[in-house]
């Protein structure tokens, strides 16, 4: 996508990255770090070791007050209710018309008090929808220009992470976080989250102690190895596990029951557009996002069609690359539900040709 | 970043290596860094004439797909096999191992319009 290079912001650490050799490249409207040495070499550190992601033009809100819960029920689709303080959920925002605004994380932080995490380029889309939702006066801040997050991640961050802080974090569940000091930072929110499948942590760092931070993990982590991360092995990492990427895999037109989100679309209570939601889960949809690996050689991309053996269009590719791990092409697509089902084979139009492939459940990439 | 002397370029980031009537191309140390790590390449048009600046095959990157150009009219004899099996070659040795087709010239008064080191540099702001 063509962006206007003068409109671009810097995160707080740019010139580090720079320093660190890395190529930057416009991403959802920041300069961000693409990659600081090989693509399969970063994606292999964070599958067998650990390295650091700065991905600090994620956007953050804080919503509380008596009114929180209540507007974070009315516009995301998955149960905030069951969240209990210090556990972080998976969740969308659902349009009126079917589709998805954003998918994000959302962090019950306090009594009354939710931090919400959505992609950088639907931040001013984001908030101009809650802001519209929220009639009944729930506090809302945006904090995103102030707060920086680095994704730690890989079978090595507990250990290089435990160095730094009094925080037990081999205690910390999959999805649940903790506030504390670590090296030397106070107030940082460390959660055991990520979107790679390999483990680890998220830290949401005020922008004026990141670098320091940055350093001391660095320092912490040269024993074993820790490298810096680019978004072009962060991308392989979630394709892997077959996590959605916004924009790709789910936008304004998917709806979340396409999309294999059923999971966190939970009808236990009202929320935007639940009522069409729920009839479509009731009467099933005509398309699904579905994962497929290819049998012959080849490497999907993005728009790419999807065919039956008759050459008639069943699908679109919505993301593919060449699985690091795998040594093979993988992606994901809508597909007719009809071809849904895993083990279909199907073909994927790449350069005139139709090569086979087949649907698979994801992940692609088993620890 | 390396670009040898003895090598022509082209702004579509393809050297050639002229020897008589033959040719060896490849893509540039510049093209490969820019691409990522190099995961496929293809060229169905070994046996074919191709025109020059048209398309005789494809690279594929992690991240990216790009097209390869031919620098001189010609036909294709040969394609590298050793990068269809190790295509990190073009990665680590862009101008060696990493070549990526064997062209027989047509014409080749068309090699007097290939940029010199000098100029491809000067074109990629090295």
């Amino acid at each position: 996508m063509e962006e206007l290079l003068t409109d671009l912001k810097k995160v707080p650490l740019n010139d580090l990255h720079v320093s660190l050799g890395a190529k930057m490249v416009p991403f959802a409207g920041f300069y961000m770090p693409v990659r600081y040495s090989s693509d399969v070499e970063e994606h292999n550190t964070i599958r067998k070791g650990v390295g650091v992601f700065d991905v600090s033009h994620m956007g953050e809100f804080i919503i509380k007050g008596p009114k929180a819960l209540a507007l974070i029920q009315k516009v995301t689709s998955n149960d905030a209710s069951k969240l209990v303080i210090g556990k972080v959920q998976y969740s969308c925002l659902p349009n009126d018309q079917g589709g998805i605004v954003d998918d994000l994380l959302v962090y019950r932080t306090g009594e009354e008090e939710y931090l919400l995490v959505v992609n950088a380029s639907n931040i001013d889309k984001d908030w101009k929808w809650i802001s519209q939702h929220n009639t009944e006066g729930a506090d809302m801040r945006n904090i995103s220009d102030s707060i920086c997050l680095f994704a730690v991640q890989g079978p090595k961050a507990a250990a290089v992470l435990q160095k730094l802080t009094d925080a037990n974090l081999a205690s910390l569940e999959y999805y649940s976080f903790t506030k504390g000091e670590i090296g030397g930072v106070k107030d940082v929110i460390i959660s055991a989250t990520g979107y790679t499948g390999a483990g680890g942590f998220e830290l949401y760092i005020p922008n004026k102690d990141a670098e320091q931070l940055w350093k001391k993990i660095f320092e912490a982590g040269k024993q074993e190895d820790i490298k810096p991360i680019g978004l072009g092995a962060r991308d392989t990492l979630r394709l892997e596990m077959g996590f959605c990427l916004y924009g790709n895999d789910i936008d304004d037109h998917t709806s979340p029951i396409e999309a294999g989100l059923g999971w966190i679309t939970k009808f236990t209570k009202d929320f935007i557009n639940s009522k069409n939601l729920l009839s479509q889960k009731e009467k099933g949809v005509s398309k699904k996002l579905v994962g497929f690996e290819m049998v012959e050689r080849g490497i999907p991309r993005s728009h790419y069609e999807i065919v039956n053996a008759k050459e008639e269009v069943i699908g679109e590719v919505s993301s593919g690359t060449q699985s690091p791990s795998l040594g093979i092409g993988i992606g994901m697509g809508y597909i007719k539900t009809e071809y849904a089902q895993p083990g279909t084979e199907i073909f994927i139009r790449i350069r005139n040709k139709s090569l086979k492939a087949k649907v698979v459940k994801p992940p692609f990439y088993k620890a | 970043m390396n670009f040898p002397k003895d090598l022509k370029y082209t702004s579509d980031h393809e050297w050639i290596k002229i020897q008589g009537d033959t040719a060896i191309v490849g893509i540039t140390d510049f093209a490969q860094k820019e691409l990522g790590d190099i995961v496929f390449v293809e060229a169905d048009t070994v046996g074919q004439t191709i025109k020059k600046s048209e398309v005789f095959g494809t690279v594929e990157a992690v991240k990216t797909v790009s097209d390869l150009f031919m620098p001189i009219t010609g036909e294709i004899t040969e394609l590298n096999s050793e990068i269809e099996s190790q295509p990190e070659l073009i990665n680590s040795d862009p101008y060696g191992k990493g070549w990526i087709v064997k062209v027989k010239i047509k014409y080749a008064a068309e090699a007097d319009e290939l940029m010199s080191a000098e100029a491809y540099q000067k074109l990629i702001g090295q």
